[in-house]
C-alpha cells in the first residue's frame, strides 16, 4: 500500500467516525419527543394510541438526519469511493 | 480433529451489495439481475401461499381459527387506514397492506440467513417512487393541472426551488431511512458475528461457541424490532403524505 492510498483510507475511517456525530441531534431530538410523548399519556391515558402513532413517525422523522450520516459512514468504510 | 468450514465461523468481515447472478446487455445498456430479484419473487411467493392460505373456505357463520386471524389483519389494516387517512380513503387498503406485508417479510427473510430484501437501496426507491406518483396525481386530480403547478409558488414565487426541492426530498427521505435501517442493522449483526467469532478463535476454539446465543439478543433488536418498526413507519409516511396531498376535509367526498 503506497502512501496516498494510506492517506485516503485514513481519511474515510476519520470521516466516517465525523459523520456518526450527526447522531446526536435524532438522539436528542427522539428524547424529547418520546418524554412529551409519556407526558402526553399521563396526562390523558385513554388518547395513548393516538399519541403513540403520532409519536413513531415523529420519531422515524427526527431520525433520517442521523440515517443520513450512517449512510455517508458506511458509504466511506465499506465502498470506499476514494481509493 | 478438522472442523468443517461451515462450522469455524466468517473468517473475514465481507460487506457488499446484492450479487449478480446474471447480466443481459443491449447495446451500451447492462440489464442486472441481482439475487435481490430473486429473493423478491420468494417473498411474493411466500405472500401469495399466506394469503390462500388464510383465505381458502371463508364462512360467515361458525368461522375457523384461520379465518379469525384473517379478519383480525384485514380489520387492523382497514382500522389504520381508516384513523389515518379518513374514510374517504378507504380504497387504498389493498396497496397499503400489500407494501406493509411485502416490507415486513423481505426483511425477516434476513432471520433466514438470506440477504434482506429491503437492504438493497433499489427495492425502497422503487417504492418510494410508486408513492411519489400516487403523491402527484392525488394532487392533480383534487387541484387540475394548473393547481398543481401553482402549489409550487406557493406562497410566493421565489419558494420555487425550496418546493421543487420538498417534493423530491419527500420519497427519497422514505427510501433512505427504510433503507439505512435495515442496511445499518445487516451490517452491526455481520460486525457481531464476525467480532465474536474472533473472540473464540483468540482463545483457541476451532468451533466459534460464542457465536451462539449472544446475538440472539440483538437481533431481536435489530431483525425483529426494527423490521416491524421501518414497515409501520414506511406505511403511515406514506398515508399521511398522500392523504396531505388531497383536500385537508371530507368536502370532496360527494364530488369525487
Amino acid at each position: 500500500m503506497d502512501m496516498s492510498e494510506a492517506i485516503v483510507l485514513c481519511g474515510s475511517a476519520v470521516g466516517a467516525g465525523l459523520a456518526m456525530i450527526a447522531g446526536i441531534g435524532p438522539g436528542i431530538g427522539e428524547g424529547y419527543a418520546v418524554g412529551k410523548a409519556c407526558e402526553a399519556i399521563a396526562r390523558q391515558p385513554e388518547a395513548s394510541g393516538a399519541v403513540t402513532r403520532t409519536m413513531f413517525v415523529g420519531c422515524a422523522v427526527a431520525e433520517s438526519t442521523g440515517i443520513y450520516g450512517l449512510i455517508i459512514a458506511l458509504l466511506l468504510i465499506f465502498l470506499k469511493p476514494f481509493t | 480433529m478438522a472442523v468443517p468450514h461451515f462450522l469455524t465461523g466468517p473468517e473475514e468481515l465481507e460487506v457488499s451489495g446484492a450479487k449478480i447472478i446474471a447480466s443481459l446487455k443491449i447495446g451500451s445498456f447492462t440489464l442486472n439481475f441481482t439475487e435481490t430479484i430473486v429473493l423478491e419473487w420468494i417473498v411474493i411467493a411466500v405472500i401469495l401461499g399466506l394469503a390462500a392460505f388464510l383465505t381458502r373456505g371463508l364462512r360467515v357463520k361458525a368461522v375457523s381459527k384461520r379465518q379469525v386471524i384473517a379478519e383480525m389483519a384485514v380489520e387492523a389494516i382497514t382500522n389504520l387506514v381508516r384513523d389515518t387517512m379518513g374514510a374517504r380513503w378507504l380504497w387504498f387498503t389493498p396497496y397499503v397492506a400489500t407494501v406493509f406485508c411485502f416490507s415486513i417479510f423481505g426483511s425477516l427473510i434476513s432471520l433466514l440467513g438470506l440477504k434482506a430484501v429491503t437492504s438493497d437501496f433499489s427495492v425502497l426507491l422503487t417504492w418510494a417512487a410508486v408513492t411519489f406518483v400516487i403523491i402527484t396525481a392525488t394532487k392533480i386530480k383534487y387541484g387540475g393541472i394548473g393547481g398543481y403547478l401553482k402549489g409550487f409558488a406557493d406562497p410566493i414565487p421565489v419558494m420555487l426551488p425550496i418546493n421543487i426541492l420538498s417534493e423530491v426530498a419527500t420519497p427519497t427521505a422514505m427510501a433512505l431511512r427504510h433503507f439505512g435501517n435495515i442496511a445499518g442493522g445487516g451490517i452491526i449483526m455481520a460486525l457481531v458475528y464476525y467480532g465474536l467469532a474472533n473472540v473464540s478463535r483468540m482463545i483457541g476454539l476451532d468451533v466459534p461457541i460464542f457465536t451462539v446465543g449472544i446475538p440472539a439478543v440483538l437481533s431481536l433488536y435489530f431483525d425483529l424490532f426494527s423490521d416491524f418498526m421501518q414497515a409501520f413507519i414506511f406505511i403511515m409516511l406514506m398515508m399521511v403524505f398522500i392523504s396531505n396531498a388531497g383536500p385537508a376535509d371530507d368536502a370532496a367526498e360527494g364530488t369525487s
